[in-house]
């Protein structure tokens, strides 16, 4: 916009003239208003305004004893919020996924992708393929799906183990179901993520390739010393996407708590607690504090990650 | 010549724009154009009199579609027009939020009975008494009746029970020599000498997630652990850890200890399959059970299933009890309240209606005079071999229950009943621990919603 306007700007202006080029930038403003108004009217009525009307509900209380109604409370919720136990443990239980999860995700989302990136046969694009596949599936599919694979009866587990004479772990029980989930977000995700990672890849000009070669660096040296540096802020980008992600946790432990209600309560994650208060116990109103606390929280963690990595992401 | 095709072009244009607009109005006309309604009607049933009075109805039984159709040719001013919402959990998280909203429930709801405190503190179902419902007491019997009512108001109309037994595959206990219990000192004998008898599945799953069926097992011992009254609903006693509770919750957790009880979650696809493949040899069940059973796959081709009452713990004064059954309710949005009760009241006083219940849908009716019909006392199961299951189980079980209390948070308190069961049996928690944790955690909540504790 500016680069079209210069050529006048550079023109002696008179005083009439100078109005000119504003008067040109209030219509353009307008004709900007007007292409932004089909995502702005959506992005008023289906976030802001829910997103105020959630806050306003978390300020008020409503016991189920007290006849229905719901009485100013200010803050009262959310001092309970963040002494509530359930609440807490599901925090916990998120974070103690994002430390396991994350890195897993990451890890192998690049390492794929520097091999992919490294090969260019035809069986790298068919990997490449095979590796994103599971993202395409939808979620509570995906999930549904590994809930029969892991299923004692239907799985395939008892037969594996019992071909060597072994009893098979029970993927749904308490002590496993962590890892069992895990199992199931990494299997989703790595494809996306190593798309976004191969993507920054592919971008990066080969002569730099070139020259580290001829400076006498192996592929190694290339994959660790100029390919990851150079693809920083893109993994700081997946990062930060699978850290609000696993912040948010409520897909698949939900639909595999269909087999495994014992293992994973109604508190699992918060986004869990929040919704059966909400559409189980008709809380509303404690719901839409838990969704908030959360939300300050998962804007905290997100706003600390992206400050401690500003130089990699380029946002110094 | 080429304008004219141009133009030709453009009023074709013209025409499909103006086609489609009619459809569109079309389409919000029939779709809006639903009458009696609150919720947006789309009827899976098909209407029989379009000008009468139409009144939505959330029920979750298959065989309900027949039912629905002999109501609306009975009657030619009420015409009902049936949604499947989904069962339990799924009917209720949908009934719930359209009550927080103030609009989109149906006139009249399938609920459990267990649920009706939840949604009569919420204001949420009208009084029937009104319109006669008080009248009906006799139709049904007492502990069922009492489900439903308090003091002068009725809640909701009873339309089938859940009366527990004990189904068992005969022909395990007769290749094993083992008698079928009768108390359950002689269950627990029973379990030891089927595992003795080289029996390598579990005399029966104790489920942590079988929220009503825990709750009847409890009830069995006496257990009443909610002292609540929908006319004083700001006052509730919560009393979940009795002696009676330790003694029943003890008694299982001694038989999962020694490994002759499973404690596999119900209702998932293992489950089901366990119950008939043999892994289990007992489903203790409610009168519903053996109509669930038929419809599971890969069952025991050999198998033989017979009814026998509940085990006892003292059978010289033998306990009944209920789990789940349903019953139907007018929703406090109901547009046409009269004519809702009149479907709630109506829709199964009909025997034609109850054979269609009991021989499609493997119901147990609630209904007097179904009960009292030869046709339904004397009828054989075939999947119990020819067994008159009602005369022998059923019937006794559904007249001599005695009615429960359930909480007006009853699905929190399942929920967190699951919790503390399932650390009882995962982890090193023992019965006491288990019931201590519920009543603590069901007090707080009590506090949080302004309850006054008794």
């Amino acid at each position: 916009m500016t680069s079209a306007d210069r050529p006048t700007d550079r023109r002696p202006a008179g005083p009439g003239e100078q109005r000119g080029p504003s008067l040109l930038d209030t219509k353009r403003q307008w004709w900007g208003w007007l292409f932004l108004a089909p995502f702005t009217v959506v992005f008023v009525l289906f976030l802001l305004v829910p997103l105020a009307y959630a806050f306003w509900l978390s300020l008020h209380t409503k016991g189920i004893a007290t006849g229905g109604e719901s009485i100013f409370t200010g803050f009262a919720n959310y001092a309970r919020v963040f002494t509530d136990t359930d609440f807490l443990s599901g925090m916990a239980r998120v974070g103690k996924f994002v430390l396991v999860m994350v890195p897993i995700q990451i890890g192998l989302a690049v390492t794929i992708a520097l091999v992919l990136d490294t090969l260019a046969t035809r069986l790298s694009r068919a990997s490449r393929l095979l590796v994103f596949v599971p993202y395409a599936i939808p979620a509570v599919i995906g999930a549904l799906m590994w809930g029969f694979l892991y299923s004692p009866r239907f799985g395939p587990a008892t037969d594996v183990f019992g071909l060597v004479g072994l009893d098979a772990p029970d993927f749904l029980s308490r002590d496993l179901i962590f890892g069992s989930l895990v199992n199931i977000v990494t299997w989703q995700w790595v494809g996306y993520y190593m798309i976004i990672v191969y993507a920054a890849l592919r971008a990066i000009d080969p002569t730099v390739y070139e020259a580290a070669r001829l400076d006498g660096a192996g592929n190694w040296a290339i994959a660790l010393r100029i390919k990851v540096p150079m693809i920083a802020s893109s993994m700081v980008m997946i990062v930060v996407f699978a850290l609000i992600g696993t912040l948010q946790f409520f897909t698949e432990p939900t639909v595999l708590r269909s087999v495994a209600q014992g293992a994973i309560p109604t508190t699992y994650t918060p986004n869990m607690y929040a919704y059966s208060m909400a559409f189980s116990y008709s809380q509303f109103n404690y719901a839409s504090t838990i969704a908030f606390a959360l939300g300050i929280l998962v804007f905290i963690g997100s706003y600390l990650f992206l400050y401690a990595t500003r130089k990699q992401s380029g946002l110094k | 010549m080429r304008r004219s095709m141009r133009r030709g072009v453009a009023a074709a244009a013209t025409g499909l724009v103006t086609l489609a607009l009619a459809a569109c109005a079309q389409g919000d006309s029939s779709g809006g154009g639903g009458g009696g309604g609150s919720a947006a009607a789309t009827c899976t049933n098909t209407i029989q009199e379009p000008d009468a009075t139409r009144v939505t109805m959330w029920a979750w039984y298959p065989a309900v579609e027949q039912m629905v159709d002999t109501f609306n040719s009975r009657h030619d001013d009420v015409q009902i027009c049936w949604t499947n919402a989904g069962q339990g959990a799924d009917e209720y998280g949908k009934f719930s939020t359209a009550l927080e909203a103030g609009t989109g429930a149906p006139d009249v709801i399938q609920l459990e009975s267990e649920i009706l405190p939840t949604y009569t503190i919420l204001d949420g179902l009208a009084d029937l008494a009104p319109y006669g419902a008080g009248e009906l007491e006799e139709q049904f019997p007492p502990g069922a009746w009492s489900d439903v009512s308090n003091g002068g108001s009725v809640h909701a109309i009873p339309v089938d029970g859940g009366p527990v037994g004990m189904l068992y595959r005969a022909d395990i206990f007769d290749e094993h020599g083992v008698e079928p219990p009768t108390t359950w000192d002689e269950f627990a004998q029973a379990a030891q000498d089927l595992r003795d008898a080289g029996y390598d599945g579990y005399i029966t799953n104790y489920a942590t997630n079988g929220n009503a069926f825990n709750y009847a097992l409890f009830a069995q011992a006496g257990w009443a652990p909610f002292d609540y009254d929908s006319s004083r609903p700001d006052e509730i006693g919560i009393d979940v850890d009795t002696p009676e509770a330790r003694h029943v919750l003890s008694y299982w957790e001694d038989l999962v200890d020694r490994g002759l009880v499973s404690t596999d979650d119900a209702s998932t696809a293992d489950y089901n399959t366990s119950l008939v493949d043999g892994t289990y040899a007992v489903y203790i069940a409610a009168a519903w059970g053996p109509g669930y059973l038929e419809g599971l796959s890969d069952a025991d081709s050999g198998a033989e299933w017979k009814a026998a009452p509940l085990p006892q713990w003292d059978p010289d004064d033998p306990v009944q009890v209920n789990q789940g059954g349903s019953a139907l309710a007018v929703t406090s949005q109901a547009t046409d309240e009269e004519a809702a009760a009149t479907v709630a009241m109506e829709l199964f006083d009909d025997e034609a209606t109850w054979k269609v219940g009991v021989e499609e849908a493997g119901l147990f009716p609630l209904w007097n005079l179904a009960l009292d019909a030869d046709w339904f006392t004397d009828r054989r199961y075939p999947f119990f071999g020819g067994q008159q299951v009602n005369r022998d189980v059923f019937l006794d079980a559904a007249a001599q229950y005695p009615g429960f209390t359930f909480s007006p948070f009853q699905v929190y308190a399942y929920d967190r009943q699951t919790m503390a069961l399932y650390d009882m049996v995962e982890g090193p928690a023992t019965a006491e621990d288990a019931l201590a944790t519920l009543q603590d955690s069901l007090v707080r909540y009590a506090e949080q919603q302004g309850f006054t504790i008794r």
